[in-house]
C-alpha cells in the first residue's frame, strides 16, 4: 500500500532506495492495451469516421473529412502504447515521467475513443463544437473549484460550492431579468454567492461548527430557498423576473477567426474571458504574492501564521467571502445562454466542482484541467446524443464519474489537503 | 446525546469569558441539548414563516398600503402562516378535522416517511462515527431499491421467503456499492467523499439503464419497473387504511442493533476508535483500511436496505428518481441527531414529518413543499451552534436577564 519505503538509519542506508511506484505505469499499459483491443482490432476494417473542423467565419475552411476507422484507431492505440511503453521504461530507471506525457496518452486514447464511437456512423463529428461545449461546459466547475482551493487553502473546508452556484445562478436570472441587462445579472450573482459564503464562515470561525456540516446544510438551505422563491415569485411572473436575455459573445478580432483554436478560445461571452484571467490570476497569487503566501500559511500551520502577524481568522472570512463570490460567478456561467431558472438548476455541478478542485490537488491549473474533463465529458454526451452512438447514452454520462473515480483511486492516490483544513483556529 | 470527538460531531462550543457566578439552575435547564434542540426547532419555523408569509399574495397585497393599516398586513401574515403551519401539522401529526381512525393516519404516515430516513441515516452514522463522511446514501439506497426490485419481479417464492431475500439481495448490493468505495480508499487512499459522490451518480444511470433492459423494466416505453408482487411485498402493520408497513418496525430493530454494534460490541469499539484517532487506532494494532471497507459495508447495507422498504413497502415499482431525496436528507438526519441511534431516529421521524405533512401544506395552504427544506436545514444550522440559538431565543433571554437582576438583588 505505501509506495515507498523510507531510508533507515542503519549502516548503508544510502543504498537503500525508494521502491519504484508501479502503478501508473501499469494502469497506461492496461488502459493502451484496451484502446488496442477495442478501438483498433475489433473495429470493422471498411467504416470511416467523419469529423468537421471548420465554421463559417475562419479564414481558412477547412473541409470535412473521413478517415479510415480501424487504420487510425491502430496508429492512435499503438502511439498510446508506446508512450505507455515509454513510461514503463522511465519509471524503472528512476526517472521523472513528464507532465506531457499523461496528457498525450489521454488525448491519444480519447481520439481513438471517438473514432471507434464515430465509425460507421452517418454524420460527422463536430470537432469544433464538441471542443466549445467542453469550454463552456466546463466553466461553472472552474469558477467552483477556484473557490473551493480559496476557501481550503486557507483552512475553510467549502462544501457549500453547490450552493454558491445556485444562488449565484438565481440572483443572475433574477437581476438580468428585472433590469434587462446580463451583466447586471453577472455583478449581481457573485453577491449572492459571497453571502452564501460569508454564512458559511461565520458560522465555522464565529461558532466553530464543524465545517462539512455548515456547508451541507448551506446546500440544502439554498436549495430550499430558491425553490421555494422559484415556485412562489418566479411562477407568479415568470416574464418579468425569470427570463434573462443572454449573455452577448464577444468575438476576439483576428485570434476568433483561426481555424478550430479561434472559435473554441476566442468567440465567447464575457464570463468565459472572466475564466481565463481568474485561472491565470490565482494561479500567480497563490503561489508566487505575498496574499497567496499568508493564505497558504494559515491553512498549512494557522498558529506559526499568526505568531508571525497573520491575522488568522480574518484572513479565512476574507478568503471564503472571496471564495463564495467566485462560485456565484460560476453560477453566472451557467446561465450565461440566457437560460431560465429551474429547481435545482445546478444539478450536482458544486460537487463536481469540488471533485474538480480535489483532483487538480488544490491548484488553479489543476482545477481548470480536471474541470474540462467533465466539462469535455459533459460535452461528448450532447454531441454523441444527438448523433447516435452505439454506447447507450447512460454510459455516456456516466463517463466522467468513472473516469473520477478511476484518476482519484489510480493517479492521484493519496492526496494532500491543506493541512489545518477544516480546524477552528482558536487562540 | 453524548458526542466523541469525531469528524462530524460539532465540538464544544466556545467558552467565552466565563461568567465568574454560577449560572441560575433555569440557566442550566436551559443550556441542556433538548432545550437548544426545541429552542432551534421554534426559531426555524419562525425564521421560516417570513419567508411563507413573504410570498403570500394577500400578504404582499396588503404590504402596499403597510402604514396606512398595518392590521391588514400582520392579519393577512397571521392567516398565511397559521393556515401553513396548521396544514403541516395535521398532515404529519393529527388530522383533528378527518373522522375516526383516519384522525391518526397522519402520524402514521410519518413514520412511513420517516423509515427509509431512519435506515440510511443509521448507515451514515456509522461512518460519521468512525471518521468516514460518507455522501453516497443516495447511490446505495437506489441500488438497494434496484435489487430488491430485481428479486421481487424475477423470481417466485413463498410469502415470507421471498420479502425476506429480496431485502437481503438489497442489504448485499447496497454495502457492495458502499464497499467500492471504502476498499477504494483503504487500498488507494481515494478520498470518499468524492468517491461516493461519483457512485451516486453512476447509480442513477445505472439503474436508468437497467430500466430500459429487459432485467427492470416492465415492457412499456416508460423507464419504470413493473409492480412488485404481493408476497414480496411489506406486510402492513395496522391493516387497509393506514400505509404503515413492517419497514418501519425493521427500522427500529436496526437502530437497537446499532446502537449495540457502536456501544457494545468489540467492533464497534474499533470503528470509533478508528473515527476518533486513525494514528492512535493504528498503533493500538487495529486495522484501519479493513475498518474502512467494513465501515462502508455497513453504512451501505443499512442504507440499501432503507431503499428496500421504500421500494418493497411505498412505492410498490422502481424508477430512476426513486432514491427521491432520502440519501441527502439522510446526511441532515444523521448529523441532527449527532450521530447516535437514538438521536438518528428521532430526527428521522421530525424529517418524516416535515415530509408527510408538506403535500396537504401545498395543497390546502397553497404554502409549495419546498419550504420544508428551509425548515429543515435552518434546524440543523442552529442546532449546530448553541451560542446562536441562546443568543436568538427570547427564553434564554429572559432566564438570562432574570438571572442578573436576581444576583443584583441578592448583592
Amino acid at each position: 500500500m505505501s509506495t515507498q519505503t523510507t531510508t533507515l538509519d542503519a549502516p548503508g542506508a544510502q543504498l537503500v532506495q525508494q521502491r519504484i511506484a508501479w502503478r501508473t505505469p501499469v494502469i497506461y499499459l492496461v488502459v493502451g492495451a484496451l484502446a488496442f483491443v477495442f478501438f483498433g482490432l475489433l473495429t470493422s476494417a471498411d467504416e470511416v469516421t467523419r469529423f468537421t473542423v471548420s465554421t463559417s467565419r475562419d479564414f481558412v475552411t477547412i473541409s470535412p473529412f473521413a478517415v479510415p476507422s480501424k487504420l487510425v484507431g491502430l496508429v492512435l492505440s499503438v502511439a498510446a502504447l508506446g508512450l505507455a511503453g515509454w513510461a514503463t521504461y522511465l519509471t524503472r530507471e528512476r526517472r521523472k515521467v513528464p507532465t506531457w506525457v499523461p496528457i498525450t496518452f489521454g488525448g491519444l486514447v480519447l481520439l481513438a475513443f471517438l473514432v471507434w464511437v464515430m465509425a460507421g456512423n452517418g454524420n460527422a463529428l463536430p470537432l469544433t463544437l464538441l471542443l466549445t461545449g467542453a469550454l463552456v461546459l466546463s466553466a461553472p466547475l472552474v469558477f467552483g473549484a477556484l473557490a473551493g482551493l480559496l476557501c481550503e487553502r486557507s483552512g475553510i473546508i467549502n462544501i457549500a460550492i453547490e450552493g454558491q452556484l445556485l444562488a449565484g445562478a438565481f440572483l443572475a436570472v433574477v437581476v438580468a431579468s428585472i433590469t434587462g441587462n446580463p451583466y447586471a445579472g453577472l455583478v449581481a450573482a457573485p453577491v449572492a454567492g459571497a453571502l452564501v459564503g460569508g454564512v458559511l464562515v461565520m458560522f465555522a470561525v464565529r461558532y466553530w461548527v464543524d465545517q462539512i456540516i455548515v456547508g451541507v446544510v448551506l446546500n440544502v438551505l439554498v436549495i430550499g430557498v430558491t425553490n421555494y422563491l422559484f415556485s412562489t415569485v418566479l411562477t407568479q411572473n415568470p416574464q418579468a423576473l425569470n427570463n434573462p436575455p443572454r449573455l452577448p459573445t464577444l468575438p476576439i478580432p483576428v485570434l476568433s477567426q483561426i481555424p478550430v483554436i479561434g472559435p473554441v478560445l476566442f468567440n465567447h461571452s464575457l464570463v468565459i474571458y472572466l475564466m481565463y484571467a481568474a485561472v491565470a490570476v490565482l494561479q500567480v497569487m497563490v503561489f508566487r504574492s505575498r496574499w497567496g503566501l499568508r493564505m497558504r500559511s494559515v491553512g498549512e500551520h494557522p498558529k506559526a501564521a499568526d505568531t508571525v502577524g497573520i491575522k488568522v481568522n480574518l484572513t479565512r472570512v476574507k478568503n471564503t467571502v472571496l471564495g463564495g463570490a467566485v462560485a456565484g460567478l460560476g453560477g453566472a456561467a451557467l446561465v450565461a445562454a440566457g437560460l431560465a431558472f429551474t429547481k435545482e438548476l445546478t444539478s450536482g455541478k458544486g460537487y463536481i466542482a469540488l471533485a474538480a478542485m480535489i483532483l487538480g490537488r488544490w491548484s488553479p491549473k489543476g482545477a481548470l484541467a480536471a474541470a474540462l474533463l467533465f466539462g469535455f465529458a459533459d460535452s461528448l454526451r450532447q454531441v454523441l446524443g444527438n448523433l447516435g452512438s452505439p454506447v447507450p447514452s447512460q454510459f455516456l454520462s456516466m463517463l466522467p464519474y468513472l473516469a473520477t473515480i478511476f484518476a482519484v483511486a489510480g493517479l492521484v492516490g493519496r492526496v494532500r489537503p491543506p493541512a489545518a483544513e477544516g480546524k477552528p483556529y482558536v487562540k | 446525546m453524548s458526542s466523541t470527538g469525531t469528524v462530524v460531531t460539532p465540538p464544544a462550543e466556545p467558552s467565552r469569558a466565563p461568567e465568574d457566578e454560577r449560572p441560575s439552575y433555569l440557566q442550566q435547564v436551559l443550556d441542556s441539548s433538548w432545550m437548544i434542540i426545541l429552542s432551534a426547532i421554534v426559531i426555524a419555523l419562525v425564521a421560516s414563516s417570513v419567508l411563507i408569509a413573504a410570498a403570500n399574495a394577500e400578504v404582499q397585497e396588503a404590504a402596499t398600503y403597510l402604514f396606512a393599516r398595518p392590521g391588514d398586513f400582520f392579519g393577512a401574515a397571521w392567516d398565511a402562516i397559521y393556515s401553513a403551519y396548521s396544514a403541516l401539522f395535521r398532515g404529519a401529526i393529527f388530522d383533528y378535522q378527518a373522522d375516526g381512525l383516519r384522525r391518526i393516519r397522519p402520524i402514521t404516515e410519518t413514520m412511513l416517511a420517516s423509515t427509509p430516513l431512519i435506515l440510511a441515516g443509521l448507515g451514515l452514522a456509522i461512518g460519521f462515527r468512525s471518521g468516514l463522511f460518507n455522501i453516497g446514501a443516495q447511490g446505495q439506497v437506489l441500488m438497494g431499491g434496484a435489487a430488491a426490485t430485481w428479486i421481487a419481479i424475477t423470481f417466485q417464492a413463498p410469502v415470507v421467503v421471498h420479502v425476506v431475500l429480496a431485502c437481503l439481495a438489497a442489504v448485499v448490493v447496497g454495502g457492495l456499492w458502499a464497499g467500492i468505495a471504502g476498499f477504494l480508499k483503504a487500498r488507494t487512499g481515494a478520498n470518499e467523499v468524492i468517491v461516493t459522490i461519483m457512485l451516486n451518480s453512476i447509480a442513477v444511470f445505472l439503474v436508468s439503464y437497467l430500466l430500459t433492459t429487459s432485467v427492470l423494466a416492465g415492457g412499456g416505453s416508460r423507464p419504470i419497473s413493473p409492480p412488485v408482487g404481493p408476497n414480496a411485498q411489506l406486510p402492513l402493520v395496522l391493516g387497509p387504511p393506514f400505509r404503515l408497513h413492517w419497514g418501519f418496525i425493521v427500522a427500529l430493530l436496526a437502530a437497537v442493533g446499532v446502537w449495540w454494534l457502536l456501544e457494545r460490541s468489540v467492533l464497534g469499539f474499533r470503528f470509533r476508535a478508528v473515527g476518533a484517532n486513525q494514528e492512535a487506532a493504528r498503533t493500538a494494532g487495529i486495522r484501519v483500511n479493513l475498518m474502512f471497507v467494513l465501515v462502508m459495508i455497513t453504512a451501505g447495507a443499512l442504507a440499501g436496505l432503507g431503499g428496500a422498504t421504500q421500494i418493497l413497502g411505498t412505492d410498490k415499482t422502481l424508477q430512476a428518481s426513486s432514491a427521491g431525496s432520502i440519501g441527502f436528507d439522510a446526511i441532515t438526519v444523521a448529523l441532527l441527531g449527532r450521530s447516535t441511534p437514538l438521536g438518528t431516529v428521532l430526527a428521522a421521524l421530525l424529517f418524516g414529518a416535515l415530509r408527510a405533512g408538506s403535500p396537504l401544506m401545498q395543497t390546502s395552504a397553497n404554502t409549495p413543499i419546498d419550504i420544508v427544506l428551509v425548515i429543515q436545514a435552518s434546524i440543523v444550522l442552529l442546532i449546530a451552534a448553541p451560542p446562536l440559538v441562546r443568543s436568538l431565543s427570547l427564553v434564554h433571554g429572559i432566564a438570562k436577564w432574570t438571572g442578573r437582576s436576581g444576583k443584583e438583588a441578592r448583592a
